[in-house]
């Protein structure tokens, strides 16, 4: 059964299929049912259910002018579109749409690194360039400038940071979005704008300014449906001559609190990059007394973990800690991070780790000679794109849910209880306990991390999965935490959480929706952002 | 997914067969002249391919699960597979298996899923 974009019957159908040819050639247009199954997305918990969202038809343009044309054909039939970059946004919703019927715009084909400059730090890439596409290109030339990609390096930076992905470097750098700089953009109407000094014809600066004058739009393309983004800039770190690691832990449970204020500190004072918190107390969650003690509700007491962890000879929490720059910086910042920390918890412990010059060796890429048990991937921790990280990809895949939380250890503590708490009544491994340690990919934020797996053979686990889903982001929300990023089938349980003052935000981006894309045609629903046509499909009604 | 797997299997055999036929006279290539060799590079090697995972992990991910899943009756790697030519590979590739998402079109052409085929042929037998 061919699925119809909404709205639209067969034959306005057919001659939509019949301008998108026109526009980009017959062979980048699909709409079978077996050439779009690629389409799908294979993490999703309503895999093969009526909730599951089908493209009616998939087409690659292959430059700016293909892609203003598949819009303006969009427009004149009132269908949907789909923009998506390299695709691999898993855990997130793959290349599905929001809309059933859409049309997915497929930007492989826009796959030209149109600029890597060493000098000022900075590239210039079209929305089909992959992480590994980016890196070939800076490794054949030998140009001085790291990329900072989150794990599988198969995704597009553009894409990545247009869903505000992250990844491991230095604070400036792993915030995706953060770092762009300068965007051009397919408006709804088919008319191609470029934001920050990308609007002054002929700026030499369009990736070294990005506000530009007056108000910047650029933030409304990142998790949102007003435009098709066919350029992006980045920021690029330049290369540093050195990296180094070291491990610090303490002792008792409460030393958290200190401990963040101190991670904080270093942090935001440019001394460190991305932090990686771990507990070794995890050791002990083999042996069912202890993970009993972690994982009961309500939460252990300080003492009880404190006498837990003393009986073992094990310390509460860790810290692997990276430094970037040159030799003697780095040592500098590590003995100086040391002093501050051990000065401040008694009984912490500090272990110098690996360090040596860059660009790493692949031996030392390789990651086998940390002295002590290290959380940080190497190759991501040195921008060098991987797909290692699938070895974590469990079943069919996986759904994320990934609250955003304070920094600080009292909110950590308080989210392991809730979180623990309000996800006890689903048959899933334990995401959260009185071990849950927190992610600091974020620059100024914690998030905790929900994942769990899709079966395509086993129907029920899926429902049950889709309802602690919700669940999750429900009671996250009575707490203050919401969601950063989600699945297509997830977004409206997540917006409905941001609704401060009656949804003032989703109103007001509602109606610059409205007026920018009437007919609703560019990713209806994307963020929560649902044009007037489609708002009665809110929330899946 | 049930009748994939049955075409998959009815599949493999059928074209195992023509295969193993062909071999026997088709010529040493050298498989780093092959067009495939840099779409497998591009595509394929950095979940597939031959060399260690990352951070200690002794293969890629999903070089060990092939590995995992055949338990040594067929070789993880795919460099080392005889028995995938084009029409099986391609139901791979545009289905997905396991853990292993689909690839479309748009990223990877029916033309270079042949490529592939081939060269995963040369170097089946440059391994054997």
């Amino acid at each position: 059964m061919p699925v119809l974009p909404p709205d639209l019957d067969e034959a306005g159908f057919v001659a939509f299929l019949d301008e998108l040819r026109a526009a980009v050639g017959a062979d980048w247009v699909w709409s079978s049912q077996d050439d779009l199954f690629p389409y799908r997305d294979s993490f999703s918990p309503v895999w093969n259910t009526g909730e599951e969202r089908h493209a009616s038809a998939a087409v690659a343009p292959a430059d700016v002018a293909q892609v203003q044309a598949v819009v303006r054909a969009a427009r004149r039939h009132r269908v949907p579109l789909h923009p998506i970059s390299t695709g691999k946004n898993f855990g997130y919703g793959g290349p599905s749409p929001n809309v059933h019927g859409s049309a997915v715009l497929d930007l492989k084909r826009l796959n030209r690194v149109i600029e890597v400059n060493e000098a000022r730090h900075y590239a210039l890439v079209e929305p089909g360039v992959s992480y590994f596409d980016l890196y070939r290109h800076i490794e054949e030339r030998g140009l001085k400038v790291m990329i900072d990609c989150p794990d599988p390096g198969w995704g597009s930076p553009l894409g990545n940071a247009l869903d505000r992905g992250v990844g491991y470097t230095m604070p400036f750098f792993r915030d995706h979005i953060g770092a762009a700089c300068g965007m051009e953009v397919v408006l709804p109407d088919g008319e191609v704008m470029r934001t920050g000094m990308g609007a002054l014809p002929g700026s030499p600066s369009w990736q070294e300014y990005r506000h530009g004058f007056g108000p910047d739009p650029a933030g409304l393309f990142a998790q949102g449906n007003f435009g098709v983004v066919t350029k992006m800039g980045l920021r690029l770190m330049p290369l540093p001559d050195h990296y180094r690691t070291g491990l610090i832990t303490v002792p008792r449970r409460r030393d958290l609190i200190p401990l963040v204020e101190q991670v904080n500190y270093l942090s935001d004072s440019g001394f460190i990059g991305e932090v990686r918190f771990a507990s070794p107390l995890a050791a002990l969650m083999g042996n069912a007394d202890f993970a009993a003690l972690a994982t009961r509700m309500g939460g252990p007491s300080d003492a009880e973990m404190d006498a837990a962890a003393s009986a073992a000879g094990l310390h509460s929490w860790a810290i692997d800690l990276q430094f970037y720059g040159s030799e003697a910086t780095t040592l500098a910042n590590w003995n100086y991070a040391k002093e501050r920390i051990l000065a401040a918890i008694p009984g912490a412990v500090a272990m110098a780790g690996d360090h040596f010059p860059l660009p790493a060796t692949p031996q030392q890429l390789d990651n086998v000679t940390q002295p002590y048990n290290s959380a940080i991937r190497r190759k991501g921790a040195l921008g060098v794109p991987s797909l290692g990280i699938w070895e974590i990809v469990r079943d069919n895949g996986h759904v994320g849910f990934f609250p955003v939380l304070p920094r600080s250890g009292e909110a950590i503590f308080e989210a392991q209880r809730v979180l623990g708490d309000a996800s006890r009544e689903f048959p899933l491994p334990p995401f959260f306990s009185a071990i849950t340690a927190p992610l600091y990919w974020q620059s100024f934020s914690f998030q905790m991390v929900f994942a769990p797996t899709v079966r395509h053979n086993d129907p029920a686990h899926n429902a049950m999965v889709h309802r602690a889903m919700k669940k999750m982001v429900a009671v996250a929300a009575e707490h203050g935490w919401g969601d950063y990023r989600a699945s297509p089938i997830y977004q409206d349980d997540v917006a409905d959480t941001y609704s401060f003052n009656g949804h003032a935000l989703r109103r007001f981006c509602e109606t610059l929706k409205d007026a920018v894309d009437p007919d609703g045609i560019i990713a209806p629903g994307r963020g929560g952002i649902w044009p007037r046509r489609f708002r009665p499909v809110r929330n899946g009604q | 997914m049930k009748a994939v797997a049955c075409l998959a299997v009815a599949l493999s055999a059928a074209v195992s067969l023509s295969v193993a036929a062909q071999q026997a006279e088709r010529p040493r290539i050298n498989p780093a002249d092959l067009p495939g060799r840099q779409v497998f590079a591009a595509q394929c090697a950095p979940c597939h391919g031959a060399g260690r995972g990352d951070d200690g992990s002794h293969s890629l991910p999903g070089t060990e699960a092939l590995a995992r899943k055949y338990a040594g009756a067929l070789p993880g790697e795919l460099e080392r597979r005889s028995d995938l030519p084009a029409p099986l590979l391609r139901l791979f590739v545009r289905r997905g298996a396991g853990a292993m998402p689909a690839f479309r079109p748009s990223e990877l052409t029916d033309a270079e899923i042949v490529a592939i085929a081939d060269y995963l042929a040369a170097t089946a037998q440059r391994s054997r």
